[in-house]
Parts: structure tokens; C-alpha cells; sequence
């Protein structure tokens, strides 16, 4: 795939097209801009915020006061909503990548009695829409007394249908099942199997589900909305929208230079995952993209 | 039957010499893998549809308490007029903003594949990084720099001297939010279709070359072609995402409350009947409500997707 790659921007080093970058040109612009205006926006006092052109810098360079100032708020609540977080995302991202690779892999290398079955259930899973379960998934959670903990928040992101869905078509692709033989004849359990062999072959589809997993975790925002009433226990994203609505109230005293220098903490952890794990990502969607 | 199954298989495959015992074993061991997923899967997605199920048929009424009522609930939402506009207002937002995301994702994904793009990788990180920003940030983003007073809107309108951009009205809000989602989503369809592109073997496009066959017609007659399974896969996960409209004009609702009903789309009515209004039982009538149409619509595409590959 690599190799093809290289060979063919090799060739084509004399087609470029001024038109067609010029377009893309203004498409990246779109998808950037927004993002430019909030690094702007976080380095402004809530006075200049309100009073000057928004994609240019203006008045005292206050990017540091407004971080200081979105730490310590309210005896650094934002620090907790931070590494409630990364909590969340661990436990729960962490458990659904899990899963997914175990139950990919049952389902890609094994065959048993209900399979199909098992399978179709999942997939017609994935067309539920989430936020339709959530008042049901929040009835009986309230019942079993688990709304209002971390677990009402765990629990429900443990399952992703999708990760799943990837992890079965790349194993199948990228587990021989004569090594799985060779390893049984050499005595090995399943299990072992799996965590020795199995799930290196299985890396970049790992990978895929585990970072999409930690978008979903990280961005969640219904879930914790309906599960939550203690802001201790807030992710990121419903203490955002919490500071924001403080200042929407006629007479209320507006915090926007500490949602948007939140907003921007909040999202660099993400866009750094996301970088970071480009080579995976890339090569697990192009393998998950093969069987459609 | 269980023990009968892989006695029949170790006979129609002669040249594996594993015993029929280990077999056995290894049928359990699927299953054990598998056992995990489906503990949490049943707690989290089956248990509630079902419960959702049981709420609809039920209604708690002042007097006699909660009691059966068959298909009543679904009676009364299919004329009630807030559920319905909603449910018009997210089909229409169905129609027209997943196809103008779905064609942007389309020419960047083709643009980006076409080898006459100078630094495709970046285009390729740069369209896809919104997808990453919480929807909560992308909305107070935009919520922002639509506002009057001191967004980007302002600024133009400022400088024009005229009220160019006011998309926090009633006439525009709609298409302010389309706008927000189609900035998160248009990259990752982006990526769905280029990972599409990038399994196209190289033989084809050399043949194509040696018949001649234009950068126009190569599109038209590989690349489109091969790209009919990702678009299929695309447009269900869209319909799945705008008939869950709920982040994006909850959130607004923050910066315009009046633009914004409590009823604007079918989740948000459900979540303010259930949580705010203490009528469960008809909010879970219309989550199954919309369940139902989310899955009929996809099963649609999905068909259609397919019959329209065989010819």
C-alpha cells in the first residue's frame, strides 16, 4: 500500500493542479478557521473579546492569565472535569476497545452454534440511534441506583457495535488461521493465543476502534447530561456548556474568556491523539473500507 | 446438535487432523470471546430497548395509576403537531444538508486521491481534525461567532454597514446548524471515502490510461463505481446522526433561546417530555417512534445501495 503510494506521487510530481489546490485551499481554510478563531479568541480578556475583530489579535496578550484563570475558577473545577475525563475515556474507551478486539476476534476466527444470529442482532444495533436508548438506558439505570456515578457513564460506553463491526473484518483479513492451528498444535490455550499472537496481527484495527472509541468518550455529551446532577463528577464537556449557560441569564455575569480558553484546553489533548495516531488510524480504516 | 456439528465439519474438511474434542472446545472459546461483548451489549442496548417497549404501551394516569393502554401512545403521537414538525424539521435537514456534506466529502476525497494535489497529506489531516472537537466545543464555536454582538457575524455586518450574516434568526437558524454539523462531519466522510479510493487497484487506472480514458472518465467509470459500498455505509450513518439531532441545537438554544423550541426535533421533545415534562411513557414512544423510521429509512439505502451494485 505504501509502496504504491510513493510510486505514484512520484510520478505525478509534474500534474499538480494550481485550480484544484486553490479549491482545497479554501475547503481547509473552512475546517481550520474556526479552530484558529478560538486559539485567538483564548489569548483575549473578556473585555477585548467583546470589542474586536475576531480573527486578529487584539489588546494585552492574556492567552496565560485566561489559562490561570480557567484552572483556578471555582476552586479549579475544571481540573476535575479534566481528569474525570480522561477517567472516563480510560475505563470506558479503554473497555470498549477491549471488547471489541475479544469479540472481533470470536467472531472472525471461530465459528459456534447462533453466530449469525449474534451478528445480526449487532448490526441492527448500530442503527439504533443512541440518544433513543438514553431515557430508557437513564430509567433503569436510576432504578438499579446507578445514575449520578461514574458508572452510569462507564458502563453504557463500554459497547461500541461499530468497533466491533471493524475489529471482525480485520481479523478475518489479517489473522492467518494456519498460525492459530500452528499455535494449538504447539499447545497454547485461546487465550494465551490471543494476547501473544493474535492481537499484534490485529494492531492497527485495534487501533482504529480504540481512537474512535476515545473520540466518542472524550466528545460525549448526552449521556453525562441526563445522567448527572454532581458537578464533581462532570466530564469536560457538560462543565463547558454549564459556564457557558452561567452567562446566558439577563444580569448574569458572563465568563466567556474562561469558556473559550476551556474549549481550547479541552480540545488540544484530542487533537494530539489524533496526530499522534495517524499511521494506525489510516491503515486500519483503508483495511476496514476492503469488505463494504 | 452441538456435538453433531463438528463431527460433520472435521468430515467435510479430511485434511485437518484436529480431533473432534478440541473442536468442541473451540466452539466455546468463540462464544467466551464473544461473552464479554454481549454481557454489557444486552445491559446497555437490548434491556433498553425493551424497557422502552413495555413504557409506550403503558400510561400513568392521575387516576388508576399506570395503566395499559395498548397503541395509544403512538395514536397520539402520530397527530401530535410538535412531534410531527419536528420529525419534518429533521427530514427536511436530512434532505438537504447529508447530500451537500455527503458531495463536499465526495470532491475532497476524489481531490485528494487525484495525484495533482500539492500536499495531500495535509488537506487529507486538516478536513478530518474537526471531526476530533467535541460537538459541545464545535457548537460554542460557532454559537459564538454567530453572535450579533460579538461573533464574526458581527464584524461583517459592522463592516458592510448592513446585516449581511444574522444566522441566529428564525430564517437562518437552521441553516446555522446545518452548517455545524456539516463542518464536524464532512471529513469524516471524507475519510470513508478515501479509504474507499485507495483499495482501487493500480492495474485498473494503467488500463484506463492505456484506453485513453480521461481524469473525467477515470471518476465516472472507476472511481464512482467503486465507491458505491462507502456511500451507501455514509449516507445511513447520516441518516442515523440527523434524525439524533439533539447537541447541536441544544446547545444554541444557550445563545438563542427563543429561535429554539423545546420540541425542535423529535430528541430533544422526548428528552424534555421525560425530564422535564414527567411523561416517560410517551417519550419512550417517540424514541421507538423514531427508532423505527431511522431503521426503515437505512434498510432502504441499504437495498438500494445494493440492488443498483448488481446491475
Amino acid at each position: 500500500m505504501r509502496a504504491r503510494y510513493e510510486r505514484r506521487s512520484r510520478r505525478d510530481q509534474s500534474k499538480r493542479s494550481v485550480v484544484l489546490t486553490s479549491v482545497m485551499a479554501l475547503f481547509i481554510i473552512y475546517s481550520l478557521l474556526p479552530l484558529v478563531w478560538l486559539f485567538i479568541s483564548s489569548t483575549k480578556t473578556q473585555q477585548s473579546l467583546l470589542s474586536s475583530f475576531g480573527l486578529w489579535f487584539d489588546g494585552p496578550f492574556a492567552f496565560f492569565d485566561n489559562v490561570w484563570l480557567t484552572l483556578t475558577h471555582d476552586d479549579g473545577i475544571f481540573l476535575t472535569w479534566f481528569a474525570n475525563t480522561v477517567m472516563y475515556v480510560v475505563l470506558g474507551a479503554g473497555g470498549a476497545t477491549l471488547l471489541a478486539a475479544l469479540g472481533g476476534y470470536g467472531l472472525a476466527k471461530f465459528t459456534f452454534p447462533g453466530k449469525k444470529a449474534v451478528f445480526a442482532v449487532i448490526l441492527g444495533a448500530i442503527a439504533i440511534p443512541g440518544t433513543a436508548l438514553a431515557v430508557p438506558t437513564f430509567l433503569m439505570f436510576s432504578q438499579l441506583g446507578l445514575t449520578n456515578t461514574i458508572w452510569a457513564i462507564i458502563i453504557p460506553s463500554l459497547v461500541s457495535p461499530f468497533g466491533l463491526y471493524l475489529i471482525w473484518i480485520y481479523a478475518t483479513e489479517a489473522i492467518p488461521t494456519e498460525l492459530l492451528e500452528a499455535a494449538r498444535m504447539d499447545g497454547a490455550g485461546e487465550l494465551r493465543t490471543f494476547f501473544t499472537v493474535s492481537i499484534r496481527l490485529m494492531a492497527p484495527g485495534i487501533a482504529t476502534v480504540a481512537l474512535f472509541a476515545i473520540v466518542a468518550t472524550w466528545n460525549n455529551y448526552f449521556l453525562p447530561l441526563i445522567m448527572l446532577s454532581d458537578p464533581n463528577l462532570f466530564p469536560l464537556t457538560i462543565g463547558l456548556q454549564l459556564w457557558n449557560s452561567a452567562g446566558a441569564g439577563i444580569g448574569a455575569d458572563p465568563i466567556f474568556n474562561l469558556v473559550i480558553t476551556g474549549a481550547f484546553l479541552t480540545i488540544i489533548p484530542i487533537i494530539v491523539a489524533f496526530l499522534l495516531m495517524q499511521r494506525y488510524w489510516q491503515s486500519g480504516l483503508s483495511a476496514g473500507s476492503v469488505k463494504q | 446438535m452441538s456435538t453433531i456439528a463438528p463431527a460433520v465439519a472435521a468430515q467435510k474438511t479430511p485434511t485437518q487432523k484436529t480431533p473432534t474434542r478440541s473442536r468442541l472446545d473451540r466452539q466455546w472459546a468463540g462464544l467466551a470471546f464473544l461473552a464479554p461483548f454481549l454481557t454489557v451489549f444486552a445491559l446497555t442496548i437490548l434491556a433498553p430497548v425493551l424497557y422502552s417497549l413495555h413504557l409506550s404501551l403503558f400510561r400513568n394516569r392521575l387516576i388508576g395509576g399506570n395503566s395499559f393502554v395498548g397503541l395509544d401512545n403512538y395514536i397520539q403521537a402520530l397527530s401530535d403537531p410538535k412531534f410531527l414538525e419536528g420529525l419534518l424539521r429533521v427530514s427536511g435537514f436530512l434532505f438537504i444538508q447529508v447530500p451537500i456534506m455527503l458531495a463536499l466529502a465526495l470532491v475532497a476525497a476524489l481531490a485528494i486521491d487525484s495525484r495533482r494535489l500539492a500536499g495531500s497529506p495535509f488537506f487529507r489531516v486538516g478536513i478530518f481534525l474537526p471531526y476530533a472537537v467535541p460537538g459541545v466545543v464545535a457548537v460554542l464555536m460557532w454559537g459564538f461567532m454567530y453572535s450579533p454582538r460579538f461573533g464574526l457575524a458581527g464584524n461583517i455586518n459592522d463592516f458592510l454597514g448592513f446585516d449581511l450574516a444574522s444566522p441566529l434568526t428564525q430564517q437562518w437558524i437552521l441553516v446555522a446548524i446545518g452548517n455545524i454539523v456539516t463542518w464536524e462531519f464532512v471529513g469524516y466522510n471524507m475519510l470513508i471515502f478515501y479509504s474507499a479510493l485507495r483499495t482501487i487497484p493500480e492495474e485498473l487506472y494503467e488500463a484506463a490510461s492505456i484506453d485513453g480514458a480521461g481524469q473525467m472518465r477515470t471518476i465516472w467509470s472507476i472511481k464512482l463505481p467503486a465507491l458505491r459500498g462507502a456511500i451507501v455505509i455514509a449516507t445511513i450513518f447520516s441518516i442515523i446522526g440527523s434524525y439524533q439531532l439533539f447537541n447541536e441545537p441544544n446547545i444554541l438554544r444557550t445563545s438563542a433561546p427563543g429561535l429554539i423550541q423545546t420540541y425542535f426535533t423529535p430528541n430533544m421533545y422526548a428528552y424534555n417530555l421525560s425530564f422535564f415534562g414527567q411523561q416517560v411513557n410517551y417519550a419512550a414512544t417517540i424514541a421507538i417512534i423514531m427508532g423505527v423510521v431511522t431503521a426503515v429509512l437505512a434498510y432502504v439505502v441499504q437495498v438500494r445501495g445494493n440492488r443498483e451494485a448488481l446491475r
